[in-house]
């Protein structure tokens, strides 16, 4: 029973990470897709505003994730670790250029190099979303074995992977674009509320089709798991799909109210599809359930009590770093009068 | 990266033990730099905002605004570089994780919390500036500064967890129960936790004052500069008595705890009675060559008496012994002598305060203030080669070796080399931005670094210009 409750608490961790991380990450595509210096200043100093005080917080659900993994599913972890061996370092790779590449961009001076370390956080910022999908691709595909000593790339280029990777990354564009969008509304800025409207459209379309296609191949490669995400998961599925559709429509109608909640629950209902449909099975193609690959009772129980002081104490942080950060009270020009003399 | 060196000892094993070591010794030996500033950089950045709000003084605020923007050039990096470990523990210790990822876990999941309150009151703390007042602003740094010690106790939980493995039980080789407050508080938490904790303020104190030092000996002696020294200098040199007490006995209790990475530590060749003790020298088949001896003094260090029993590394198998001897001890040595001639510069700066009521004038004591940061900086690193390659072969002492941890997976010479190179870059880059932000400093022209890249010119005239 406790087992459930920590899988229950790894799959939300992981939903929250998808939605707020997701939206980062997309963040750095939308800064790669902005064009030129000149037209692509308003959408960067947009996209700049919006990250700059809140990616370090939303980076951090990805480390509790990884260590409730680790803690709780000792053996899936290794398992997952020694297989997809090279794409979680690509990943890693990907979070360490990104973190970087966007910290030192907002310190140097001269256009160069501005454009050179923008170039490597928004190309980072790919590179992440898309090696975890298909790290996930590849467990879902049932690919992680037990008894495996080596990783190989037939286990994370299946069909299954490349199509989870390409959707991750439309999702973090899609959760981006939406997120921006509400920016964009609440600094009066409509240019850019507009142009995050029509990528935001686009960006629903592409990982709907996206989610078709992953669905499909899941056929395929791993059946239980479609049949578990087409029945037992499949309230969720239909709330996820519906939240899609209402907020696509809502976005050709020109509206943007509920948009944010309406695409949270969409991928948050996503996430805890593929949780639901995968149950009670920790790694797909092995005999590794909750049953016998949880840790210790003690330790389940620790892990239930750190998550409810997180409950406590991270939650309201985060209420309040969003509330002032959606006031504009964090503003990333921490120097302004500095040194102007008092008068 | 000087954790490095020890990758060239050779280790008979089928896994590539050796890389995996070195790639873990060269990313943490990298990230802890950054986590000692993420410690202790807010507890000096809030010294100085503290004095400037108490006092309306417009210079310590200029230091604390400035000093809060490097701070998050290095939390950044932290951030990221510590996440790279996260992934470490499973990409090269698969073995180790698989066994006792649910005990070791534990104090990670614990530093989870503080880590998302660190970084969520960084983000209103650093950028709160303009709009937050005074000490609404100063109060959001408070849990930065709190986190931080607590995450940074966590993660030593963990570590010396490694050292002193307890509170769970094993059967069929597997963990089957876990008591979570003795795998916290485990026999070597009591002096590893302080040890490191210090050790964080003296790296990031002696760090931050080194660069106003180097300034003061350039001439640049206004009220800025002496201010920006003397309140990380003062709390770190008020730190090293206690951290010299704590590693004194960190040291006495690793001679009983763990007695041969100690007897690697003194060159404790035979176990024995008036044991003698070596000042540098080097080990090599069984013999100190060179170095100075010093006779029962190892043994009067143990145990306050000179018939002390020490154990030596004749106690175990060769196969049971660390490698690499002779780094373990000149690490030792390096960071207990750093350790001790860190109590000069605060003894000079007592001095100078009962006498004048002012810094010391002295080119001497500026040049020695000068060199406190990298010395810290070095002291901390020689530390860490001795708890981590004294700790070898074993990664969960007795336990589990470290062969056993390491990764199945070949290959592991090119993620290395990778880390390496990307490592450097970022070293570079890293200090390179931090020099860029004090030449603009000194050049009077705060950052506004608000717009991305784009042409050279104002901010309103390019959004104005975009929307013409």
């Amino acid at each position: 029973m406790i087992s459930e409750v920590v899988a229950a608490i790894l799959i939300t961790v992981l939903a929250i990470y998808a939605i707020f991380a997701g939206a980062d990450f997309g963040g750095g595509l939308w800064d790669l897709l902005a064009g030129g210096d000149h037209r692509g200043r308003p959408v960067r100093q947009l996209i700049d505003e919006t990250i700059t005080p809140v990616w370090e917080a939303n980076h951090v659900w990805l480390i509790f994730a990884l260590v409730i993994l680790w803690t709780a599913f000792p053996v899936a972890f290794a398992a997952v670790m020694t297989i997809a061996a090279l794409p979680l370092w690509l990943a890693a790779l990907g979070i360490v250029l990104r973190g970087a590449g966007f910290a030192f961009r907002k310190e140097v001076q001269g256009l160069r190099w501005e454009r050179l370390l923008g170039a490597i956080f928004a190309f980072s910022s790919l590179l992440t979303p898309f090696f975890m999908g298909t790290v996930v691709g590849c467990v879902a595909a049932g690919k992680v074995t037990l008894g495996g000593q080596h990783s190989t790339l037939a286990a994370w280029t299946s069909p299954t992977s490349l199509l989870t990777g390409a959707l991750f990354v439309a999702v973090c564009g899609y959760m981006a674009a939406i997120f921006l969008i509400g920016e964009a509304a609440s600094r009066g800025d409509h240019r850019n509320k507009r142009y995050f409207k029509r990528r935001a459209t686009l960006a629903s379309v592409l990982a709907g089709a996206l989610s078709l296609a992953t669905l499909a191949e899941l056929h395929h490669s791993n059946h239980a798991l479609y049949h578990g995400l087409t029945g037992r998961a499949l309230p969720l599925l239909i709330l996820g799909t519906a939240c899609g559709l209402v907020a696509l429509a809502l976005l050709t109608l020109g509206r943007s109210t509920a948009l944010r909640a309406l695409s949270g629950i969409g991928v948050a209902a996503v996430v805890w599809g593929w949780g639901v449909g995968q149950y009670p099975t920790l790694l797909p193609g092995t005999g590794l359930t909750l049953a016998n690959g949880s840790a210790p009772h003690a330790t389940l129980v620790m892990i239930v009590a750190v998550f409810a002081a997180a409950g406590l104490l991270v939650v309201p942080g985060f209420v309040l770093l969003f509330w002032l950060h959606g006031r504009q009270m964090l503003t990333p020009a921490p120097m302004q009068h500095a040194e102007q003399p008092r008068t | 990266m000087m954790l490095l060196i020890h990758a060239s000892v050779p280790l008979a094993t089928a896994r590539e033990v050796v890389p995996a070591r070195a790639q873990m010794a060269s990313t943490l030996g990298f990230h802890i730099i950054l986590a000692c500033f993420g410690i202790a950089f807010p507890t000096i950045v809030l010294a100085a905002e503290y004095i400037g709000l108490k006092r309306s003084d417009e210079v310590a605020m200029t230091l604390a605004r400035r000093w809060s923007q490097a701070l998050g050039v290095l939390v950044a990096v932290g951030a990221v570089t510590g996440t790279v470990l996260s992934f470490e523990m499973g990409l090269l210790w698969p073995g180790l994780m698989r066994k006792y990822g649910p005990v070791i876990g534990l104090p990670f999941s614990v530093e989870g919390i503080f880590f998302f309150l660190e970084a969520i009151f960084t983000g209103i703390y650093l950028y709160g500036w303009r709009r937050l007042s005074g000490w609404a602003h100063f109060w959001s740094g408070i849990p930065v500064a709190v986190s931080g010690i607590f995450g940074a106790l966590s993660v030593m939980a963990a570590n010396s967890w490694m050292n002193q493995p307890g509170g769970f039980t094993i059967k069929a080789g597997r963990v089957v129960s876990v008591e979570p407050l003795n795998v916290f508080f485990n026999r070597a938490a009591a002096y590893e936790m302080p040890h490191m904790l210090l050790a964080a303020y003296l790296v990031a104190g002696f760090g931050v004052a080194s660069v106003y030092a180097v300034g003061f000996l350039r001439g640049r002696r206004d009220r800025y500069h002496r201010l920006g020294f003397a309140i990380p200098f003062v709390l770190a040199a008020a730190l090293t008595p206690v951290e010299f007490l704590v590693g004194d006995t960190a040291a006495r209790a690793i001679a009983s705890d763990q007695p041969v990475k100690f007897a690697a530590m003194e060159y404790v060749t035979h176990t024995t009675r008036d044991a003698p003790e070596y000042l540098g020298g080097v080990y090599a088949n069984g013999h100190v060559y060179g170095g100075l001896r010093i006779p029962d003094l190892d043994s009067l260090l143990v145990g306050f008496s000179t018939h002390t029993k020490v154990t030596g590394l004749d106690s175990v198998p060769a196969a049971d012994r660390p490698p690499v001897t002779w780094l373990i001890h000149l690490a030792f040595d390096v960071m207990a002598g750093l350790g001790s001639l860190s109590v000069i510069p605060l003894l000079w700066l007592l001095l100078a305060w009962w006498r004048r009521r002012a810094l010391p004038r002295h080119r001497w004591f500026w040049l020695l203030a000068a060199g406190a940061g990298p010395g810290a900086l070095v002291a901390m690193e020689a530390g860490w080669i001795v708890t981590e390659v004294g700790r070898q072969p074993w990664v969960v002492y007795k336990l589990m070796t470290t062969a056993q941890a390491a990764t199945t997976n070949q290959g592991v010479i090119a993620s290395l080399s990778a880390v390496i190179v990307l490592y450097a870059v970022l070293g570079v880059a890293t200090i390179l931005i931090l020099r860029l932000l004090a030449r603009h400093w000194r050049a009077g022209e705060e950052q506004d670094s608000a717009v991305p890249y784009g042409p050279p010119s104002t901010h309103a005239t390019a959004l104005g210009g975009e929307a013409a």
